[in-house]
């Protein structure tokens, strides 16, 4: 039971740091953006590749996991999907499924539509007993560095300059760009940066969740979810809601196994008609 | 059709009648319409060989233009359309496999048990922002696809429903194998369905439909009842989606999860993008042009067409496709904008703002 609950929530801390970046990017610049798990396929890759081919050890595989998504984001962000920023959402949509069309075809084109397999070091492998709970140390290790990450995003949005003006340019992109906050240069950074954590997600949870070229397809729902139940004016609606959503979804396919997915959509479902702004979010 | 309360009660008459006017020009039909029409039937004759993959293109079709009547005409964003498909699908597969075996009696429950679904499932799109409806319709077309996954003992699975024994059309026409009676059937249907869609969209409710679409703010305020226009023309396109299923279920004698995956909801539309959604022939052009992009890519690149359907769609988003659509539009003199006829764009105003 408490192990369940323990993989849970590495699960849904994981989907945090996969989707906080898209959080950002609908509540700042209001893009439907559907590409999110492109980035996050990419810092597997990274990851996989080269530690599969060049040997290289799996922590210090990971800042490059980071990197890699994020200049790629920035890259694209720059060139692509800004002339969209003002357009409809069906556009964007459009748009954000071409790209994950192309992206699922690229890489399956270039590293083939087979799983792709990482060999964990020794010392994250297996399980110990803490006060008579079965505690993955991989598991562990993902809660950690996770729990880390949203610590440290936390104090760096609500403590920072930069934060203070990430989150006025969130409430009211109008006004602040009318106080000189350089709108489009914070949402350039964040955007390379939530598609570095979706990266960085992807290469912690290539052992999790699996990797193979339709990862962006068949993690979008879990990434919208995240973000659609969490409501995009905080940090900690998205939060709270990839814990639930993780803790569910462990909970659902250990207990109800052929009910899984059903009680996730229909919660989801549920949610969105109650509350169509998100569970968290302040009412408009 | 019932007359239309906005142009009637709160404008004055002279209004009303030139609204009237204008939707009764509108209705008529013009010369490229009917060269379509024929042109569409002579393949019937003409193109013996090529049935099949004309079967779908018609059947293809008439999906796309029941996601025209809710994003073209209605404005509701839907990610998952391909739940009515499948649902009609199924629901036309499983009444053939279970002695139900006329095509059209099939077709009529599948498309009122479809229609049974959208009416129920249209009340969530109604809240919300672009998306929720998103990830709703998204939502509702997993869940589907989820059932139909699960309920094998029903719908046979991942296997896919088999043994579908499909009787002759009116009682005289078999099914044959080139798939002639098919994309007779299939064609005839659509035909059907869009002259009630074509009636549809210029009658004063169709109208009211492109005022929401434009603007629902505006749309209620002149007294226009949103709710029931979106509830009845999601159901509306539905009933037609599930009508497209079902012929693709009864002419292939075939249904497999695909009918109800994601990829299904963002090829339609793509199909409409490529035709130009917001005007009845989009969906149908789309579709011809999609299934001729389809065969070329798929023969030149059997494994990753996708990827070049992903770049046609990002390049037409980034070209602009109303630009697109427009040219289109305009090599058709009837629909070319006369300077009076044209409504000024007002600007949005979104409600966060005010």
């Amino acid at each position: 039971m408490l192990t369940i609950l323990f993989d849970g929530i590495a699960y849904g801390m994981l989907l945090f740091v996969l989707a906080c970046g898209l959080a950002v990017t609908l509540g700042l610049m209001n893009f439907v953006n559907l590409a999110h798990g492109a980035f996050a396929m990419a810092g597997g890759y990274v990851t996989a590749v080269l530690m599969n081919r060049y040997g290289v050890p799996f922590l210090a595989t990971l800042p490059l996991a980071f990197i890699v998504p994020a200049i790629v984001g920035l890259l694209l962000e720059r060139t692509l999907y800004r002339p969209l920023y003002g357009r409809s959402h069906l556009d964007q949509v459009l748009f954000s499924i071409g790209l994950v069309f192309m992206a699922v075809a690229a890489v399956d084109y270039a590293m083939g539509s087979q799983q792709q397999l990482i060999q964990l070091p020794a010392w994250l492998q297996g399980r110990v007993d803490v006060l008579g709970i079965q505690v993955g140390l991989y598991r562990s290790f993902i809660i950690v560095i996770c729990g880390v990450l949203v610590v440290a995003l936390q104090l760096i949005l609500s403590r920072t300059r930069f934060g203070s003006r990430l989150r006025a340019a969130v409430d009211d992109p109008r006004v602040a760009r009318g106080l000189g906050i350089n709108v489009s240069m914070i949402f350039a950074t964040t955007f390379a940066v939530g598609s570095g954590l979706a990266g960085l997600g992807g290469a912690l949870g290539a052992e999790i969740l699996g990797l193979d070229p339709t990862f962006p397809l068949k993690f979008m729902i879990y990434f919208l979810i995240v973000v659609t139940v969490g409501g995009t004016s905080s940090i900690t609606g998205p939060f709270l809601a990839s814990l639930i959503l993780g803790i569910a979804d462990v909970a659902g396919k250990y207990y109800v196994p052929s009910l899984g997915a059903f009680v996730i959509y229909t919660l989801m479902i549920v949610v969105l008609i109650l509350r169509p702004q998100g569970l968290f979010a302040r009412a408009r | 059709m019932h007359a239309d309360p906005t142009a009637e009660t709160a404008t004055p008459s002279s209004t009303a009648d030139a609204v009237r006017r204008r939707l009764v020009r509108k209705g008529r039909w013009s010369v490229a319409e009917i060269a379509f029409w024929l042109v569409a039937a002579a393949t019937l004759v003409f193109l013996p060989e090529r049935h099949l993959i004309l079967n779908e293109i018609a059947i293809i079709g008439l999906f796309a233009l029941s996601l025209d009547l809710i994003l073209g005409y209605a404005g509701i964003v839907s990610l998952g359309h391909a739940a009515f498909f499948g649902f009609g699908a199924y629901a036309a597969g499983i009444l053939a496999k279970h002695g139900l075996a006329d095509p059209l009696l099939g077709l009529a429950v599948a498309s009122l048990a479809t229609a049974l679904l959208g009416f129920a499932t249209s009340f969530l799109v109604l809240r919300g922002t672009d998306l929720t409806k998103l990830m709703v319709t998204l939502g509702v077309a997993l869940l589907l696809g989820e059932i139909a996954n699960q309920a094998s003992w029903l719908t046979g699975g991942a296997d896919g429903l088999q043994g579908i024994s499909m009787g002759p059309v009116l009682g005289l026409f078999e099914f044959d194998i080139f798939g002639t009676t098919a994309y007779a059937y299939s064609l005839a249907v659509t035909f059907v369905l869009f002259v009630i869609a074509r009636r549809i969209v210029v009658s004063p409710f169709g109208l009211s439909l492109r005022s929401i679409r434009d603007n629902p703010l505006r749309a209620r305020a002149v007294g226009i009842p949103v709710n029931r226009r979106l509830v009845a023309v999601y159901t509306l396109a539905a009933a037609y989606a599930g009508v497209a299923g079902a012929l693709l279920a009864q002419t292939t004698q075939f249904v497999s999860l695909d009918v109800l995956a994601f990829h299904r909801s963002a090829d339609i539309m793509l199909v409409l993008v490529i035709g130009g959604a917001g005007y009845l022939y989009g969906g149908l052009l789309g579709a011809i042009g999609f299934k001729i992009l389809q065969d070329i890519l798929s023969a030149w690149t059997p494994q990753y067409w996708q990827f070049w359907i992903g770049l046609i769609l990002v390049v037409l988003v980034l070209a602009g496709r109303e630009r697109l659509t427009d040219r289109v539009k305009a090599l058709w003199p009837r629909s070319r904008p006369s300077p009076d006829g044209k409504a000024q764009a007002l600007p949005v105003t979104p409600a966060r703002e005010v």
